[in-house]
């Protein structure tokens, strides 16, 4: 009959289309071969790797501003306490992207921003995946004058100076720190332990982000010496399997993995979660509600990140963004961010500029920073195959998301 | 304008309109060129783009989509247990929400759809379609606040004087969020199928003999059938593919397709992965399209 | 017709409903008056202070403003081109009919992330850039789905008798369109529209794919509660577009859902659920 003729007729017709259509795509794109930037195979060293952006211009001279700026940034990093005064100074209206992880960073940073974000504040273990990527571009440090009084490890760090050219400016660092509701514990815990303690079973939080294996990895160090964990970040498959067990047999313990900041804020105050693994944020804005928690860097120490304003290689605001990083690396708004949020300015003159904010902070968030402090505050890096004694068997980074996907969580 | 000017545009208009009216494929494509060409390049181009992109693989360092053909994709999600896990988790929470919201909207559009007063029909109307500009993020928070240690549904409870009970981060309360969000999208096309069942097939099945129950299960539920296939396609592939509630509302367990492919693509940066991901969801929404097209739901769509 | 048992247990069921449907928003409401900016139960203080913080918020000022206007244009869209394919697919038997109703349930049958990571992909194949177009693209691809849906279901009710007639006494076909046709299809439009402003306002996991650096109203409520700091100031938002829906939402209910066309459905004698 005539309908199912024309059924017929349209499959045979969409079918068709379909083919045809396939067919033209993949002529398209099968002829032209492997993708922009990446000439290392599978995640080798990054000796012997070029930055494809190396050889961009740099601006020479601050111009007028663009009139926006778009940010992607960690959650707490764009307060309008100091960007409205930014804002005012400038005219550039700061846009906020908010991230939660170094992946989410490199994601979205993806080709060069797309054209679309400036800087990303991104932390030393996306720092190195971005810039290879060529997704970020120089900066001329000599338009930064505040970076004159950066501490030296911070002026030009591996993470954003390559062969002597800036990707961005240094901002802040600070720890991975133990948090505890002070009511579930009268006395301060000294030690990770306690999340591996089947005891708090139900109550523990820590991140969803496959970088916790470097906790792990940590805590091992000091627990487990026999496997000989000497860098967090640079596990063997041994060391690695370890790390994950470890933290496969946290699973029970936790009730949520926080993927957002605010999550673990929730859960706290809520009592949700009585114990875990945070960041200087959540305290902050667990304290300004008046919520009684403590937070610690055990005995064992902690990991940490080391963050980066930094430049995307497609940035359409340039001029601002420039504006940004100065305003930013000034001592007074250093001191401002890292009272507020809670972590450790790059800029050694804030520490005068914090204790006016609030008494005996420049001493509690270690901005005249020792270097024993420094020393036990393990910065996040990208885990790649070949370890830094030039061995290949460490576990990339590629396989830690595998793993923390598939048997952590 | 002259009169013959006005003459002259009367005729051309009528020239134009009657050799439409004669040809009556020039009228079709007119009228189907503009939304199947925009469906073509929005829409289909960019599900051919996605599944091609399932067969390439990334750079592990850069994450850069390298064009090298293989379907190492696919096989890791099938011999991955942990996938497979997911993947029927995603599929029987779905059907779950499908079935729960199915038993609460038909009473509820029975009731809208024969024995409410007009009146009283607007209002519910209204009840159920201002539920759906509160912002979807906003209500599942207040899901939080509601299943929260100490939250209302505790504190409710100890009023009762009934014990606490622990739902937060649990599949209970995904299930329940889930439930909650896609219901009106549930009772519109039942009430739709319902308020259409001329009331004499119902009298004539009375006249006939047969009683309420009887009436309900021989007369109406058929009837209303392609509704409530219709309203199941929505609470089926939204649960399907949501992320955001599990995130927010669901616990260490509360890995769904949607998070998969979220991190895939959001966080992991693993393009081709997340396309391989999405289309397990695609097939099982095909499948559900053919049957529910067996029952003659899609006419209702 | 129902025994007054089942329709008291009915009652009943439609009261347990509508307060699950609403205690969520009445917390809502409740929370925008929230002292405390982390949310927990009960409410101890409570204050007025987040109203004036959302008024002076430029930023989501700029985010309502942007949903309004992608809304818009989504329903705009949508309303020219889904009426178009379904009086197309509704009038004229051709080959491919099928295929093309088929085509036209995926963009809501298929889950959202799909669509958005397809687009996504696309984009980024053709380098177009992310924002507020493509927003726009994403957003009319399920806003047509509605509206054709809608304008087909009311074609189908209508009887043909009347547009015939019309052209028997010497309309033209764009008079009869214009005349007839369309007055008869103005509710399942007007719904249609409603439908698919509101589906395209409330957007989030298309949207989250398919934008630029720039935020929608969900993108800016999301990223506030990634912060977990502004939470009062969302509830205050979301009331207000509460609030401001209402009567959109009463008039809309008026003409499309319980009117005239309801009674008339239903004493329709016993022949097909269709043409007569």
């Amino acid at each position: 009959m005539t309908i199912s003729r024309a059924c017929l007729g349209s499959r045979r017709l969409t079918t068709g289309l379909a083919l045809a259509g396939l067919a033209l795509i993949t002529a398209a794109c099968g002829s032209s071969g492997g993708s922009g930037g990446s000439g290392s195979g599978s995640g080798g060293a990054t000796a012997g790797q070029t930055v494809p952006t190396a050889n961009m211009p740099v601006l020479q001279k601050i111009g007028k501003g663009e009139g926006k700026l778009n940010l992607i940034a960690w959650e707490g990093y764009l307060k309008p306490l100091w960007v409205k005064p930014f804002e005012q100074q400038t005219g550039c209206q700061v846009n906020a992207k908010y991230a939660g992880s170094s992946d989410e960073m490199v994601a979205l940073m993806k080709n060069g921003g797309g054209g679309q974000y400036d800087m990303v504040s991104s932390s030393g273990d996306a720092d190195l995946r971005i810039l290879y990527a060529g997704d970020a571009r120089p900066v001329n440090i000599n338009l930064i004058p505040s970076w004159k009084n950066f501490f030296p490890a911070f002026q030009s760090p591996p993470f954003n100076t390559i062969n002597g050219v800036h990707y961005g400016v240094s901002l802040q660092w600070g720890p991975n720190v133990l948090m505890y509701s002070k009511k579930a514990f009268p006395t301060a815990p000294t030690s990770w332990s306690v999340i591996y303690d089947s005891k708090y079973k139900g109550q523990v939080t820590v991140p969803d982000n496959a970088i916790q294996i470097a906790d792990a990895a940590l805590y091992l160090e000091k627990h487990k010496p026999s496997l000989g964990i000497t860098d967090p970040y640079e596990l063997t498959q041994p060391q690695f399997q370890a790390a994950v067990s470890l933290l496969a047999g946290q699973r029970p313990l936790i009730e949520k993995y926080w993927a957002l900041a605010s999550q673990e804020i929730f859960d706290f105050k809520n009592g949700n979660a009585t114990v875990g693994a945070g960041w200087p944020y959540q305290v902050s804005a667990l304290k300004a509600d008046k919520f009684a928690i403590g937070n610690a860097i055990p005995t064992e120490g902690a990991t940490g990140w080391a963050d980066t304003w930094m430049l995307a290689a497609k940035a359409p605001d340039i001029n601002c963004a420039y504006m940004w990083m100065r305003y930013i690396s000034t001592p007074q708004i250093q001191a401002q961010q890292a009272v507020d949020y809670g972590e450790t300015p790059d800029n050694m003159l804030a520490c005068s500029y914090m204790d006016k904010i609030q008494a005996g902070s420049c001493e509690q968030y270690h901005a005249n920073a020792p270097t024993s402090y420094f020393k036990s505050i393990a910065l996040w890096k990208t885990p790649v195959a070949t370890c830094d004694n030039g061995k290949p068997d460490c576990v990339p980074y590629s396989e830690w998301v595998t793993a923390w996907n598939t048997q952590v969580k | 304008m002259t009169a013959g000017q006005v003459a002259e545009q009367d005729r051309i208009g009528l020239k134009l309109s009657s050799a439409l009216w004669r040809r009556p494929w020039a009228r079709a494509t007119i009228l189907l060129t503009p939304p199947l060409a925009w469906f073509v390049l929005a829409y289909l181009v960019a599900l051919v783009v996605l599944l091609i992109t399932a067969f390439w693989q990334i750079n592990p360092f850069t994450t850069n989509i390298e064009r090298v053909w293989t379907v190492s994709n696919f096989t890791q999600i099938l011999s991955s247990s942990a996938y497979r896990g997911v993947i029927l988790r995603t599929a029987g929470m779905a059907a779950a929400v499908t079935i729960a919201d199915a038993i609460v909207a038909f009473p509820f559009a029975y009731f809208m759809a024969r024995i409410a007063s007009r009146r009283a029909r607007t209002a519910l109307f209204v009840a159920i379609l201002l539920p759906l500009w509160a912002s979807y993020l906003a209500k599942v928070y207040s899901w939080l606040l509601i299943f929260t240690r100490g939250g209302v549904l505790d504190w409710t409870l100890s009023k009762v004087g009934l014990g606490q009970v622990h739902l937060i981060y649990t599949n209970w309360a995904v299930f329940t969020v889930f439930a909650y969000i896609w219901l009106p999208f549930m009772i519109i096309p039942i009430y739709a199928a319902l308020e259409r069942i001329p009331n004499s097939q119902l009298e004539a099945s009375q006249d006939l003999g047969a009683r309420t129950w009887l009436t309900m299960r021989r007369v109406v539920i058929p009837l209303a059938l392609p509704g409530i296939g219709a309203g199941s396609i929505f609470t089926f592939s939204l649960t399907l593919g949501d992320y955001i509630t599990p995130l927010l509302v669901g616990g260490t367990s509360a890995n769904f397709m949607g998070n998969i492919i979220y991190t895939n693509i959001g966080i992991a940066n693993n393009v081709p992965f997340a396309a391989a991901m999405a289309v397990v969801p695609i097939v099982i929404m095909a499948i559900y399209l053919l049957c529910a097209r067996a029952l003659g739901a899609l006419e209702a769509v | 017709m129902e025994p007054r048992s089942v329709r008291v247990a009915l009652r009943i069921w439609v009261g347990i409903v509508l307060a699950f449907l609403f205690i969520p928003i009445v917390l809502i409401v409740l929370y925008a008056f929230n002292k405390s900016n982390i949310e927990s139960w009960p409410i101890s203080n409570f204050t007025l202070h987040w109203f004036s913080v959302a008024w002076q918020d430029a930023q989501v000022r700029a985010a309502f403003l942007l949903s309004a206007r992608v809304a818009l244009v989504a329903m705009a869209l949508a309303l020219i081109l889904g009426s178009a394919v379904a009086y197309a697919v509704h009038q004229f038997k051709f080959f491919g009919r099928e295929a093309i109703s088929l085509l036209l349930v995926l963009p809501l049958a298929l889950p959202g992330i799909i669509t958005g990571i397809a687009l996504n992909s696309l984009f980024a194949f053709t380098g177009i850039r992310l924002g507020t177009l493509t927003v726009i693209v994403g957003h009319t691809t399920f806003c047509i789905v509605v509206v054709f849906n809608n304008v087909v279901a009311r074609l189908r009710r209508m009887s043909s008798s009347l547009t015939e007639a019309s052209m028997d006494l010497g309309a033209r076909g764009w008079q009869t369109m214009r005349l007839v046709t369309l007055p008869m299809l103005a509710t399942a439009l007007v719904s249609g529209a409603l439908l698919a402003f509101a589906l395209s306002f409330d957007e989030v996991i298309v949207t989250v794919f398919t934008a630029g650096a720039q935020n929608t109203l969900p993108l800016w409520i999301f990223g506030a509660i990634r912060l977990g700091q502004q939470l009062p100031e969302v509830n205050v938002i979301v009331t207000f577009v509460i609030a401001l829906t209402i009567i959109p939402v009463v008039i809309a209910a008026r003409i499309a859902g319980a009117g005239a066309i309801t009674r008339s459905a239903r004493n329709v004698p016993v022949t097909t659920s269709g043409a007569p």
